[in-house]
């Protein structure tokens, strides 16, 4: 992968119709608030920040949002190319670039298609527009007399292309997206299977990924970590480190150790003998493990409690029945298979990295300040790395090549964790405690319901206003200052995210409790606490459900009023061969679930079926079965595969996955400590799709998981009795709770 | 510090000055640009950096370069182009068989194997030989329906 040009170079490579990049017109001081436009249009407001036509015949377009294998690149593709009435192979793509894109903050939350798709459709369509007016004054006709093939305005045997309108259509100008986009109707490639751009030249070995970027006279860096969170470095043999073959520089500052060596596997030589020789000062700062942690964040932890919900009946009955229940969640890691990667450069005083973050804006903010820089002296360009599923080391690693790079003298420095890395110091998903508690009127009906939830923060991401989100900054012998820990706020929220039940109770109540001081520095992974929150909910469900003596869909549907939600929830079940009141015979079980994401985003339901060896206590999920409603679907297959592969991974988060710790180190350190679902456990995976093609776009990457986890968990409990609450439902906790 | 001699792809390749425990890995990639092979784990845990040598899947992290010059190397570049895909390559194109696809090399390579031995896998099989390749995204299902795909294609 050869580094990119810069918008300069870019836009002299062709005659194009936008001459310079425009950002958002300042506000001057007192002016009115500006009008609201639709998706990421709001905050990047030119039309030529999207977008730009050149006379080659080519169109590009500029993203903020980062490919990370969910396929947005190919999704905003089929979205232009329909707005513009321009074939697929015209149009590439630029994304999250701090010299050449829109800054559309992270690409998290399954928002992409939401944020940067409606901007693209809206900003294309604007263009389409700009250009069918000037191709019309141009031909002398009427510009609705004009019909659009492939760029090609035709009208009475007259046509010019958009690439000869260079100088009479000028897109930049800010966009009022008065121009409505197209229905569905008229969509060639929204709603089509197109295959994704990325994926040829992965399979063939192309330059695909940050670990592939290769510049002149680059070195290889690694770096020496801590042993444990808070240790103290000592002292270490830098003599001897320095001694070794292709070690160029050693960088220590504070409890900040790296190392460059001319070859690859010399960095690693060289951090192994630093690790050996490194002492350390340690302390004891984790917490404690097991059902401790729990009882430790639910009643010893700093917390800040907040209302969520708050909603009563004064007709409603009181329960006849009421039930109780505390589910719970271990700390657990992204688990990227390739470790977090960044090549970093400074030339004269300026710092340009090549990374795998989500955010390529924040980023930059955050290494300004470390390095007490203007923003302006920072480039950040997004290369893909392998799949993050949230915040991992993406952004850590390139704090830490750009602090070894300062030591090369100029010379470019690629910088890999190794394994140990980033399952020790990777930000993880908060363990998490759920308390719920709910009330059966004589009828069976849910009168009453509680949801209480204990969670560390999971949005600690670069880009905060007062303090520096990156690993080694903490580390240096002038310290940066963390930020306030946050969550996103509601709607959406963090720890309390799909803690709102969705179901129509007359009296409910929903708690949060934030810890804000951390056992363990948690972030951002995928679902955030929807995961865990759903599990607990759709749980709970099932066991108000059973204590009614009701079937758990017939049970759903009687309390939902959303009717996307209920028809979810019917498709799965009727697709699954759902059986009502159906029982489990000890050893085969099936359970359903459903949420709809964030309760803004959308709706999946997911039918499990599972099969349990009493003996070894091993769960398999042997097949599931999803019904998806994500509004107007742009590439179904883009969305069948974001549904799969959630409901996969959430069974090997629910079936198997934990960190360990002692209350000094964290000793996960390899796969062998961490073990994931493998080929031979994977279930079989059905996914019903129900499109909506006149409804807005619903995100869909984290809309699976915790369906699924409930999904897992009901279908335990259908097939043995027993009802597990406490996460993974690995063979050693089950085959305890069958004895 | 030691010269090698490497047949990579079908073409003999030299590299000099390089430690002979140094893992084939880091020569592929660094001194042969080759991109296919991938680090992961360092560990021979996850089976990115999966190549074959003499037909046998191997792990590239782990093998020394010094023993890997006694075989043929093939990379995932040695099966295929863009232009000139090779049947594995096609099929997990045509299924789509990846999220972020920093696994899809060993996967591909490893199912190249497969195939060699077992020309017509069961899907058993097939899961079976990909047991130790880790995949995080989770397209399984799709990695054993493209290697369905290509055996069909080269049967």
């Amino acid at each position: 992968m050869k580094p990119s040009l810069s918008r300069r170079d870019f836009l002299k490579t062709g005659s194009a119709l936008v001459i310079s990049f425009s950002l958002a017109p300042e506000l001057a001081f007192g002016q009115a608030k500006p009008a609201a436009l639709p998706g990421s249009l709001g905050n990047n407001r030119m039309l030529d920040s999207w977008l730009r036509v050149d006379a080659d015949g080519s169109v590009t377009l500029f993203t903020g949002k980062i490919e990370l294998g969910q396929g947005i690149g190919t999704a905003l593709i089929q979205i232009a190319a329909d707005e513009l009435d321009v074939d697929l192979k015209r149009i590439r793509i630029v994304h999250g670039d701090t010299a050449l894109t829109p800054n559309e903050g992270q690409t998290a939350g399954s928002q992409s298609v939401e944020n940067s798709g409606t901007a693209v459709r809206f900003a294309c369509a604007e263009a389409r527009d700009i250009l069918v007016n000037a191709a019309a004054a141009k031909l002398g006709v009427a510009a609705s007399a004009l019909s659009v093939s492939d760029g090609t305005c035709t009208a009475g045997g007259k046509s010019i292309a958009y690439w000869d309108l260079a100088a009479d259509a000028n897109l930049k100008r800010e966009a009022s997206a008065k121009i409505k986009p197209k229905p569905a109707s008229e969509h060639k490639w929204v709603g089509k299977n197109v295959l994704r751009r990325d994926i040829p030249k992965k399979m063939t070995g192309g330059a695909a990924y940050v670990q592939d970027v290769r510049l002149p006279g680059m070195v290889f860096g690694r770096v020496v970590r801590p042993p444990s969170p808070g240790a103290q470095l000592v002292s270490f043999d830098e003599a001897a480190v320095k001694r070794m073959p292709g070690v160029i520089a050693v960088v220590r500052d504070g409890d900040f150790l790296g190392v460059a060596a001319e070859r690859e596997e010399q960095a690693i030589r060289a951090r192994e003998l630093l690790k050996k020789s490194a002492q350390w000062k340690e302390s004891a700062s984790l917490p404690p493990s097991g059902d401790a942690l729990f009882e430790h964040l639910m009643t010893k932890a700093k917390s800040v409690d907040s209302v969520v919900s708050e909603k009563t009946s004064a007709t409603a009955a009181a329960p006849a029945k009421t039930l109780n229940a505390t589910y719970t969640r271990p700390f657990q890691v992204h688990g990227s298979i390739g470790p977090s990667c960044a090549v970093a450069q400074w030339r004269e005083g300026k710092l340009t990295v090549w990374t795998h973050s989500q955010g390529v804006f924040p980023l930059r903010g955050d290494l300004a300040k470390v390095f007490a820089t203007d923003p302006a002296n920072v480039r950040c360009i997004h290369a893909e790395g392998a799949g993050c599923y949230g915040h991992n080391g993406a952004d850590d690693v390139a704090l830490d090549a750009a602090l070894v790079a300062r030591a090369t003298g100029g010379r470019p420095v690629k910088l890999q964790w190794m394994r140990d890395d980033e399952f020790q110091w990777e930000p993880y998903g908060s363990a998490m405690a759920m308390k719920l508690s709910g009330g059966l009127d004589a009828q069976g009906n849910v009168v009453n319901w509680t949801h209480e939830v204990w969670s560390h923060p999971h949005n600690n991401r670069p880009g905060a206003p007062d303090g520096v989100n990156l690993l080694a900054s903490w580390h240096l012998e002038k310290p940066s200052k963390a930020p306030t820990p946050a969550d996103p706020p509601l709607p959406t929220g963090g720890g309390e995210r799909n803690s709102i039940p969705l179901y129509d109770f007359p009296n409910q109540k929903v708690v949060k409790h934030f810890l804000p001081e951390m056992t363990m520095r948690t972030s951002a992974l995928r679902t955030l606490g929807g995961y865990s929150n759903v599990f607990a909910l759709e749980s709970f469900i099932d066991e108000l459900a059973l204590a009614a003596g009701a079937d758990p869909v017939e049970f759903r549907i009687r309390h939902l009023k959303d009717p996307r939600a209920k028809a979810v929830i019917e498709a799965a079940a009727q697709r699954a061969g759902w059986q009502p009141n159906a029982k489990g015979d000890g050893s085969h079980g099936r359970g359903v679930a459903f949420s709809k994401y964030k309760n803004l985003a959308c709706y999946v339901a997911v039918v499990a079926d599972v099969e349990i060896d009493r003996a070894s206590g091993k769960v398999r999920v042997t097949r599931a079965v999803a019904a998806v409603d994500a509004g107007q679907i742009v590439n179904p297959d883009g969305v069948v595969n974001q549904i799969e592969g959630g409901i996969i991974q959430s069974a090997s988060w629910t079936l198997l996955e934990a960190v360990r710790y002692d209350r000094t180190r964290v000793t996960t350190r390899s796969w062998a400590d961490y073990p994931i679902i493998h080929f031979g456990d994977v279930p079989q995976v059905e996914v019903v799709l129900l499109d909506r093609p006149e409804e807005r776009f619903l995100g869909v990457g984290e809309g699976s998981q915790g369906p699924a986890a409930a999904a897992i968990a009901n279908a335990i409990a259908h097939a043995t009795g027993k009802r597990l609450r406490a996460l993974p439902f690995a063979p050693e906790r089950v085959k305890q709770a069958l004895a | 510090m030691a010269d090698f001699t490497l047949r990579v792809n079908g073409t003999t390749r030299k590299v000099s000055s390089v430690a002979p425990d140094t893992p084939l890995l880091y020569v592929l990639r660094n001194d042969l640009e080759l991109n296919g092979p991938k680090f992961g784990c360092g560990l021979a845990q996850c089976g990115a950096c999966t190549v074959l040598i003499d037909g046998k899947s191997a792990r590239s992290c782990s093998v020394p370069v010094s023993a890997a010059a006694k075989g043929a190397i093939t990379t995932l570049e040695g099966l295929g182009t863009i232009d000139k895909l090779h049947p594995l390559q096609r099929a997990f194109i045509e299924e789509q068989a990846c999220q972020c696809g920093y696994c899809s090399n060993g996967m591909i390579m490893a199912a190249k194997a497969l195939l060699a031995s077992n020309p017509r896998p069961s899907e058993q099989q097939i899961k079976q030989a990909l047991n130790d390749h880790l995949c995080r995204c989770a397209s399984h299902n799709r990695i054993v329906r493209a290697v369905q795909r290509a055996a069909k294609e080269m049967a």
